[in-house]
Formats: structure tokens, sequence, C-alpha cells
């Protein structure tokens, strides 16, 4: 199968962020950057996909600044076959804008299957895979935590809220990854990342879309005042008991 | 009119969810700002328009039903389309939507559909001089970004639990809507819907979760955080990543940066280290317990109150108090 997967570089979320010196953005001053969890999990999914029908073909496509060609290169030296960079120095915050770019490079690869991550851990917005299916005219199911493909259709499971649903859909098709569908992206071998130097990957400007939802400002949550140990084993009970009564007053 | 604020409220079991009384409370709150009305429209199959007092109760001025035996389970294009129309063709300021698994798929749809950005998971949405402002925690709620939508119409969904739901009563009016497509020919068909353990509480909407971690050392002893949870009466069990990991529980329980992000009036945090991806997604909890056996735990760094010991030993007589307490109310 022909499979694009849409992936992020995103900021390593361990980090102790701080706010740009233009207030609306995070700083970038000694942060690690890495794949988005879910994307990654979208690389490994189409990978064993194709490994499992055989022969296919995995095109890795990534917006962002020039550094997203590193995130690419990690996805070819994971055993992907291609890269798209679609060149933009910020990105944009709405995921319209972003959409309309993807889709536009999408729209002529005749892709099978098109994989987003459910949602990329920075913005944590989740909007952009869903609007590229809608824009592309493409059956769309988000959240997938299973799935199967046999020859020209899909079937797939997503958690709602207490429950799981099962779908059945047409392929060419998108879906957005959530975590469970595999269960742990493979690292990339010293074999695999030699040979993602080599691979092809094209870098072109992102065609981004107008922009309706901007950042007006970003800030830090307040800190969680400090808490207190109540006491030592059974015998501190009583008085979490009481303060969970009196003065957080949740009980 | 053209600041009426069109709310998809979300029903399951023929019953309205309580994430849609909260973004219906959200909206009426916008709709006073600027001027205007709350309409809610619910999808679902015959009779499905019986669940209209109640989002009246909450504030909603009318309410669309849109009736359909295609709708008795969630129809995503159908629904795209007849939301997308309706904003259309009411020519609403704003459309709000739960950031649920329904409005996380939907909103974006229906964005692409009329060329706008999408405001996802804001805990806040207000007017501030005509112009629609939200706050959206992101890189795992270590920031709180202020967004501003521009265009018209605003699409917003908005965090489960963000909200307390309102009592402003409105007349709830009814008005049947048809759907703009055929649900039957939708490409995309739930074949199917197995709800765990029925009436069990969602992380989401529970006020109280319970979560367990490797300190509780296999599977079979969840059964002490359950039984905790059992006490509290309103309580959901969640979990760390390492436990789904393990499959000591399903993934759907998962708290923490790639899991649900909860922020309940309780947390309680059973043989939890407290690892930073796993804080990630409960830093947000109005109270923090936390019992672990380490007193360096990270965990008791964001927790309230924390009791350093066994959780075998500790939790068993914290069950039985949280049942006496509530025994005596």
């Amino acid at each position: 199968m022909k499979i694009a997967v849409c992936i992020k570089r995103v900021a390593d979320m361990g980090a102790r962020f701080q706010i740009g010196a233009d207030g609306t953005s995070v700083s970038e001053t000694g942060i690690k950057y890495d794949i988005s969890d879910f994307d990654e999990w979208a690389v490994e999914a189409a990978l064993q996909l194709n490994e499992k029908h055989g022969g296919g073909e995995v095109t890795i496509i990534s917006l962002g600044p020039d550094a997203a060609q590193e995130t690419i290169r990690k996805a070819l030296a994971m055993g992907a076959d291609k890269g798209v960079h679609l060149k933009a120095d910020k990105i944009p915050f709405d995921g319209f804008a972003i959409a309309e770019a993807l889709a536009a490079e999408l729209k002529s690869g005749a892709y099978d299957l098109i994989f987003f991550g459910r949602i990329a851990v920075d913005s944590a917005a989740g909007v952009t895979g869903a609007m590229v299916a809608e824009l592309l005219g493409l059956p769309c199911v988000t959240a997938v935590s299973k799935l199967d493909v046999n020859g020209a259709n899909g079937t797939a499971e997503r958690q709602v809220e207490g429950g799981v649903e099962t779908l059945s859909f047409p392929l060419p098709a998108l879906c957005t990854i959530d975590q469970g569908l595999v269960v742990q992206a493979r690292y990339p071998s010293l074999k695999g990342i030699m040979a993602a130097k080599k691979k092809p990957l094209e870098s072109k400007p992102a065609q981004l879309g107008a922009i309706s939802v901007t950042v007006r400002k970003m800030e830090l949550p307040p800190e969680r005042s400090a808490g207190r140990i109540v006491g030592e084993g059974a015998a501190a009970v009583p008085e979490l008991i009481r303060l969970l009564q009196t003065e957080a007053k949740v009980l | 009119m053209a600041n009426n604020i069109l709310v998809v409220a979300e029903t399951r079991g023929g019953d309205v969810r309580k994430v849609a009384l909260e973004v219906v409370t959200a909206a009426r709150a916008l709709a006073d700002g600027l001027g205007g009305e709350v309409h809610a429209i619910v999808f679902g199959a015959s009779g499905i328009g019986s669940v209209a007092p109640k989002l009246g109760a909450a504030g909603a001025d009318a309410v669309l039903v849109v009736e359909h035996e295609g709708l008795a389970t969630y129809n995503a294009e159908s629904v795209a389309a007849t939301v997308a129309a309706q904003i259309t063709s009411g020519g609403y300021r704003a459309a709000l939507f739960g950031a649920s698994a329904l409005g996380q798929d939907l909103a974006p749809r229906i964005g692409a559909k009329l060329r706008v950005g999408v405001a996802a998971d804001v805990v806040a949405v207000s007017a501030d001089g005509g112009e629609i402002v939200v706050r959206h925690p992101m890189n795992t709620n270590k920031i709180i970004a202020t967004l501003v939508l521009a265009a018209t119409p605003a699409l917003v969904s908005v965090r489960p639990g963000a909200v307390s739901v309102g009592s402003v009563a409105k007349a709830g009016a009814v008005r049947s809507v048809s759907p703009a497509m055929d649900p039957a020919a939708g490409r995309v068909k739930v074949t199917g819907v197995s709800m765990g353990g029925g009436a069990k509480l969602d992380l989401a909407e529970a006020p109280v979760i319970v979560s367990g971690g490797r300190g509780l050392k296999a599977a079979e002893n969840f059964s002490l955080v359950e039984a905790l949870a059992a006490a509290f009466g309103n309580a959901a069990v969640g979990a760390t990543r390492a436990v789904t990991d393990d499959g000591w529980r399903p993934h759907s329980d998962q708290i923490g940066q790639t899991g649900r992000q909860v922020s309940p009036d309780l947390y309680v945090a059973v043989g939890i280290s407290g690892a930073i991806q796993h804080i990630a997604g409960m830093r947000n909890s109005k109270t923090i317990v936390a019992i672990n056996k380490d007193k360096d735990a990270p965990i008791f760094k964001v927790a309230d109150y924390g009791i350093v010991g066994d959780a075998f030993e500790i939790v068993p007589v914290l069950t039985a108090a949280v049942k006496a307490a509530r025994a005596q109310q």
C-alpha cells in the first residue's frame, strides 16, 4: 500500500518551558526536539501494515522549519521510504492553515492511506488530520486504536468515553492514530540511520491556508502551592479524611 | 441573530451527556456577552427531542432536533454536513462543541467545510469587545495559550469538566431539522459500540479519580483502587502508562501526556511515583492526594496531601474511612 504519514517536530515535553520574548511563543532556548509521540506511532503503524501486506511505500510529510528535516530523517531511519518537507519558518497555530498546505501536497499522491497522530503533543489541538480528510474528500476515522485493512476496505476501533466504537470504511481513507494501535515504535537501527541519509527528501515551500486562529498570549500556569505530607502509614488516614472534609471540601 | 451561538449537544443512549450541558452553560455566558441566543442541536433516533427540557434548563433558548434512525449512533459525515449547513443558514457567530471523542472528531470536519480554524480543547471562552477569546492548555498543560478567533463562525471545543453546569433556564423551544445528508450515504459506518461496565463513570466526567501505578505490583491488586473508587461513590479509575503498557488496565484508562488529561475535584494517586508524563495529565486536578512508600517520590511535589507508606496497608483503611464519612452525610 501507498501510505503517507504526516508528522510534526515538537519540543521534548519533559522540558521546563519558558515563554519567548514576544509573549506569544514558547522559548526554544535549551529545548530538545523530536517527533510527536502519536506521530511516531503512526509511522510505526504504517511500517507494520506494509510489512504485513508486503511491498508498498511509506512517505513522510512534515511542515515546519528546516530542522523538521531531522525529524523526517528519523522516520526514514525507522524504515519509511521517502520524505517531503513543507518549509514554513514558523508553524502557525491555526490547524486549518496547516491542513490546506498538507492537502495541497497529498492530493496528487494517490495514497491508499494517510496517517496522522491523534494530536501533536505541543499544540494539543488534534484538528489537522480530520481537516485534511475533509479537504481531500476522504473517509476519515479519528483516534484509531485498532486497524485492519482487507483489500479496499478497512475496519477500525476508536476509544470513546467509557467504551469502544467499531467502524468500517472504504480506502483510500485518512486515519488519526491513537495510542494502543502499536505497542512501541521501533528504534532506528544504525543501518537504518545510514540508509536514511540516502533516501529522497524533497523540500518545498508550504502553501499555508488562511489563518483565523491566532495566539494573543502564552503564559505559564500558576504553580501548585506546595503540599504537605499528612503522615506515615494508615495512622495518617483520619487526619487526611479531616483535611478532605474541612479544608479541601471534597468529601 | 448574528450573535447567536450554536451548541452541538452530545447524547448517548437517548440522554444528553454532562459535557453537553457544560457546553450549553459556556455558550450561555458567551451569548449573554455578545447579546445573542443559544441554540443547541441534538442528533439521534426517534424520540431524542425529549432531551430538550434539560438543554433549556442549562440555558438553551432553542433546541434543534435532528431525528433519524440512521443517527442512533454517531454518523460523522451526516452530522458534520448538517451542522455546517445550520451554521451557514442560521448565520451563527460561533459553534461550540465538547472536546470529547465525538466533538474532537466533528469540529475539525466542520472547520474545513467552512474554511475556518478550530480552537480545540479550551478551558474558557469569552467575548472580548466582539472578539471571541479562549484559553487553551498546551505543551501537556505546562503552558496556557490565549487564542483569538477572528473568523465567523468561531469554532470552539470545550474541555469536559472545565465549566460547571449552570442553571440559567431558558425556553428550550423545540424545532425539528432534517439531516443535510442522508446518514445511509456516509462512507464510514459505525458497526458496533461496546460500553465497558455500563454505568461506570468516565474519567472526563467523574468528580473523583482514583489512579494506580506500578506500586500496586500486579494487575489483580487494582481491586484495592476499585474498592476505594467505589467507596467515594462518584469516582472513576485511572492508571499510569506503565500500568496500561503492561496490560494491567486498558489504554483508555491511561492518564498522562499521551493519555487522558483530567481535572477532577479530587485525584487520589496510589502507588504512583509521579513521572513527568503522568503529572502532565493530572496536575490541573483541584485537590491531589498521593499515597506512596517513597517519601522522595515526585508525586508528593504536586500533591496537596501525601501519606508516606505501604499502599496495601493504607488504602483499605482509607476505603473504610471514606465509606464511614459518606455514611454520616
